[in-house]
């Protein structure tokens, strides 16, 4: 069949920056045929080559392998390289918005100051820990059944794109992010790895898993499909376990579900909350009262239960696989 | 049109936290025509937090939920984004995984149950636009939103991530150009929002152990579709409900400004437009008062 190349014309809005001489941010407006053939990267070129030469971005591989090309596409964190224009018109139209991964820290245009991930991804021990032979007969071998338990998490490029995608890392400085626990991921589940640390250091609250609010915008934008929310999730299974889940509020809000099951199918919410909070489930109370007014609380009398609660109790029982 | 039916997983929160969001599908279910069995029997599907504790355990509730559903033989309709995402997430990973499926049968065989994998799951915002269809909440709406801005506020569990939305629904919809509630704001008849937050996260699933990060995330929301004009918002998630109605002074605090929004479950919006009462949609229950009816 004959390969027909179409184009169509599309608006860029640019998002500008020099940190050298600009106090805000601006954005420059480009119209241009854009051709079925092109990924977002060639319009990084054509605008740096044929409107302006000092408009900056990061480039190199061009085949989705180094990850220095990940800009946002209409907040959409994409891969430059990899993202076909097509489709990008076929997502949000031909009004298109090319901004930098993060505004905050824009240093000139689409080239961002990336130290805080290299600090995070460096702060989860990305690498295997293990007393090594100087003198080995023989490689290290690792299985394929093994090697598959890493899940793909070493196909990571380190873009970014997921990093600055998340919405905690976006409000909180200390959160790891994704692409940490994602590299995190890939060493715990590598047999070869003895590091006594690198689960526990994920575990602390503010900076580790617990503070992941489940929001999947990680998997959703991740151009190697390596599923971080799903790392994530696992890191918080190998805490318990491996028995390192310390009693905190997270973790006895992940075990009070199951009490809570077990005793009535569905969640008792209240009684849910005080497993988790303990004593300072006070702190609530404000919001409880206005809620309790509105009707939203019900008395204990009033808690549901599920049917068949038997039915529940039995699979509760013979199907728990975890300890805490 | 054959009556519509389904096998309602009312979740946990259509109970207890969000009443008005059991009153109001219920509602708006008999004004369609649409005939909801409960599922009584079912449990909660783990919230995304018995997950991190015990997957298995969280399949093997979820499937018996499912099994449930396959014995009246209709298809599944949640009222919960989490609800959804858990338990859309259960079958795609049961019947994708043979040995999985039966691990998790053997377990339901204790009870006398069993996972086939024949029931599909949607959420009653896709149940009515696609099953029911737009076109024809349009031609019963007896007052129209007209004078409303209504911001939609989609939830993340609902349109993330994207394989569940491919596989489970007829139109399945962009996570990143949602649009099935701003059809179903402009069905009613008002002005739907746009704004940048609205498919973002609200924070629930971290009000407990990281309040800070999950107020803000609250915050923005609610002054993203303040700054673009919204009388009020809109949401199919009893989640993001609770975080958007209850949350709002934690919110306020954290992003140094004063918000609030009436937030009206997608149920209770559809309900005003189709005729249902106040008293019939439970707007008694928001914290943040709804007083423009």
């Amino acid at each position: 069949m004959e390969h027909t190349i179409t184009t169509q014309k599309v608006k860029f809005k640019v998002f500008r920056f020099n940190a050298e001489e600009d106090y805000l941010p601006y954005y420059d407006d480009y119209e241009m045929e854009v051709t079925s053939e092109e990924v977002v990267l060639d319009i990084l070129n054509r605008i740096k080559w044929d409107h302006d030469g000092s408009f900056s971005y990061r480039r190199s591989c061009r085949h989705g392998i180094c990850g220095a090309c990940a800009i946002k596409v209409n907040g959409r964190s994409t891969l430059a390289c990899k993202e076909s224009m097509n489709d990008m018109v076929e997502l949000f139209g031909n009004e298109l918005v090319l901004e930098p991964l993060s505004k905050k820290r824009s240093v000139k245009d689409m080239i961002i100051d990336k130290s805080d991930f290299w600090e995070k991804h460096a702060a989860v021990q990305p690498y295997v820990v293990t007393d090594v032979d100087e003198a080995p007969e023989m490689e290290n071998l690792v299985s394929p059944e093994d090697a598959e338990a890493l899940d793909e998490a070493d196909l990571c490029i380190q873009c970014g794109a997921c990093h600055y995608a998340c919405p905690a890392v976006e409000v909180n400085d200390d959160f790891f992010g994704p692409a940490a626990f994602a590299a995190a991921y890939r060493f715990e589940a590598d047999v070869r790895d003895e590091s006594e640390t690198r689960l526990m250091d994920v575990n602390q609250m503010g900076q580790g898993v617990w503070d992941c609010v489940k929001c999947f915008e990680c998997r959703e934008v991740c151009p190697k499909e390596i599923d971080p929310i799903g790392k994530i999730t696992k890191l918080h299974q190998k805490l318990f376990q491996e028995g390192k889940a310390e009693s905190n509020v997270a973790t006895r809000h992940a075990v009070g579900f199951i009490h809570s099951i077990a005793k009535r199918g569905v969640l008792d919410e209240g009684g849910l909350v005080l497993y988790s909070e303990g004593p300072a489930i006070v702190k609530h109370m404000p919001v409880a009262f206005k809620m309790f007014t509105k009707g939203k609380i019900p008395m204990p009398w009033q808690l549901p239960k599920s049917d068949n609660m038997d039915e529940i109790k039995t699979l509760v029982k013979s199907s728990t696989t975890a300890k805490f | 049109m054959e009556k519509l039916r389904y096998a309602l997983f009312t979740g946990c929160t259509a109970k207890q936290s969000t009443p008005e969001q059991m009153m109001s599908t219920l509602a708006v279910a008999d004004k369609l025509g649409i005939e909801l069995v409960e599922l009584t029997e079912a449990s909660c599907c783990g919230a995304s937090h018995l997950q991190d504790y015990d997957e298995f355990l969280s399949l093997v509730l979820n499937a018996r939920n499912i099994a449930y559903a396959e014995k009246h033989g209709l298809t599944m309709v949640t009222i919960c984004n989490t609800c959804q995402l858990n338990t859309a997430m259960t079958k795609h990973k049961l019947d994708n995984d043979a040995d999985l499926k039966a691990k998790v049968n053997e377990k339901l065989a204790e009870v006398g149950l069993e996972y086939k994998g024949t029931s599909q799951i949607t959420h009653f915002l896709y149940a009515i636009i696609d099953d029911f269809g737009l076109d024809k909440i349009k031609e019963m709406v007896v007052t129209p939103l007209s004078q409303f801005n209504i911001a939609p506020f989609y939830g993340c569990h609902n349109i993330r991530p994207s394989e569940l939305q491919n596989e489970t629904h007829k139109s399945p919809e962009s996570a990143y150009r949602p649009t099935s509630l701003d059809d179903l704001i402009i069905a009613c008849g008002g002005q739907n929002v746009d704004y940048e937050e609205k498919n973002k996260c609200c924070g629930f699933h971290v009000e407990l152990q990281a309040p800070k990060t999950a107020a803000i995330l609250t915050g923005n929301a609610i002054a993203g579709a303040m700054d673009n004009d919204a009388d009020w918002m809109v949401t199919p998630c009893p989640l993001c409900h609770l975080k958007l109605d209850t949350q709002t002074h934690h919110a306020s605090e954290a992003i140094g400004r004063e918000v609030q929004l009436p937030v009206l479950h997608m149920q209770q919006m559809v309900g005003l437009a189709l005729g249902c009462t106040p008293a019939e949609l439970g707007l008694k229950h928001h914290v943040a008062k709804v007083d423009f009816v």
